[in-house]
């Protein structure tokens, strides 16, 4: 079936089989392997890509659901060269090691600071429980989070 | 890598789009909404649907909190995190902002639906467990029109409900009474898992302060969601009291029934459903009662 959506604001249109999920249609179709694809059962969430501006997990959505609507993935964080402060957090806070959790991380990162510009500790780590990471213990992640909102204009 | 198996894929545009498009492709179709029971089982392959019919379009016509002075109407498209930052049904009815607080994660409540979550059936479901302690009643609407039909009746065993193959639930009423209040726990083995087991506790209190009707429903001790008549007949008439209380959770206790599983022994989860009886029925009271005095 052919399917139109907005990915990282270009829209694209693909042939693809009904039962392709986001995460590959992203990944295999679109070569956006920014998106990372993980457990496949909606528990760990690093394929979460923003969804009409909200966080979803990419394994448990049809590509062919997606159709009509906008999907946004780390690789539209950066513009010119300049990351998102966000990103810019994760390198300033050391908020990661190996990587994997990390593009999901800062998508769920930038939607909550879209929604809440000036988060508390506890909002921050509601709104990654969705997401695992093996590595950090979360401290530094809480803590690249917390620059990012002091910093909404980045590093000067 | 897991994934769902060939499927043909249609998009309704309206309830009774939906329903026809169910009707005309037969017992091999099913709805999909937030798709977040549905997608993860055809991955694994428990559900082998050959069309998938996706209703997410009707959200707008089927995602709504209308609070009336006797009834509370939900639309089955109502996704968690709607339900979670409404407001409006926090005032009236606690217990769903208690329990959207800890079903999932922030990402799968962007998906998740309420007529989603029903209709999976999951005894260890929270939704369940909240409409059955408020009392809700399930609206379906098929091609020969609406029946309405109570939450008892709904499920009729584990992943199983009354809704038909060419049917749809479309709404969740829930009746309000005077002075009442309600309040839901969970004890699970993380964030945002499934619950060892979790209960829903709902109290209504007469011109005296005491106790006019109660209502327990329990999530993850039976093949469904469990429903504790036997508390309500003996809360029923009596004082608000920690004896109250205690009662309540031993009857509790005394009728779920638990299996042992990974998530914890039988004997551990009938003491939770003791212990959650009581922590809810106690939360629920003080609220209804500070909204009394209020």
């Amino acid at each position: 079936m052919e399917i139109t959506l907005t990915v990282n604001g270009e829209q694209v249109t693909r042939d693809v089989e009904a039962r392709l999920l986001l995460v590959h249609f992203l990944r295999d179709e679109l070569g956006l392997t920014g998106t990372h694809w993980g457990c496949d059962t909606s528990n760990c969430g690093t394929c979460v890509v923003l969804y009409d501006d909200e966080p979803v997990k990419s394994c448990t959505v049809l590509a062919a659901m997606a159709a009509g609507h906008d999907v946004r993935t780390v690789e539209d964080l950066e513009y010119d060269g300049v990351l998102d402060p966000v990103q810019q957090g994760f390198m300033e806070c050391h908020g990661l090691q190996c990587g994997f959790c990390t593009s999901g991380m800062l998508m769920s990162a930038r939607a909550l600071l879209d929604r809440d510009p000036d988060p508390d500790e506890h909002t921050i780590r509601e709104a990654i429980s969705g997401q695992i990471c093996r590595c950090t213990g979360y401290a530094s992640i809480v803590r690249s989070i917390q620059w990012a909102a002091a910093h909404p204009e980045g590093k000067q | 890598m897991q994934v769902p198996a060939p499927i043909e894929y249609e998009r309704a545009t309206s309830v009774d789009h939906a329903i026809g498009l169910l009707e005309r492709l037969g017992e091999e179709a099913r709805l999909i909404a937030g798709g977040h029971s549905l997608l993860p089982m055809m991955k694994l392959r428990l559900a082998n649907p050959e069309y998938l019919v996706d209703i997410n379009d009707l959200h707008d016509e089927l995602s709504y909190v209308r609070v009336g002075p006797t009834e509370v109407r939900i639309g089955a498209m109502t996704r968690h995190r709607e339900l979670l930052e409404s407001d409006e049904l926090a005032a009236v009815c606690p217990i769903f902002r208690d329990a959207e607080r800890v079903i999932a994660d922030p990402p799968v409540r962007n998906r998740g639906t309420l007529g989603g979550a029903l209709c999976q059936a999951d005894p260890s479901e929270d939704l369940s467990s909240v409409c059955t302690t408020l009392d809700a009643s399930c609206v379906i609407r098929g091609t020969g029109g609406e029946r309405l039909v109570s939450m008892d009746d709904f499920h009729v065993g584990p992943y199983e409900t009354v809704v038909g193959h060419a049917e749809m639930l479309i709404e969740v009423r829930i009746p309000v009474r005077p002075r009442g209040s309600s309040a839901y726990a969970k004890v699970d083995r993380r964030a945002g898992d499934w619950a060892v087991t979790a209960a829903g506790a709902a109290i209504w209190l007469d011109d005296h302060d005491a106790i006019a009707d109660a209502r327990v429903g329990l999530a993850a001790v039976g093949p469904n969601t469990t429903g504790i008549p036997e508390v309500s007949e003996a809360l029923r008439g009596r004082r608000p009291s920690e004896e109250a209380w205690e009662l309540a959770g031993s009857i509790a206790a005394a009728q779920c029934r638990p299996v042992t599983d990974s998530r914890g022994s039988a004997d551990y989860k009938r003491h939770l459903a003791g212990e959650l009886t009581r922590r809810t029925l106690r939360t629920a009271w003080e609220r209804a009662s500070a909204e009394g005095a209020a």
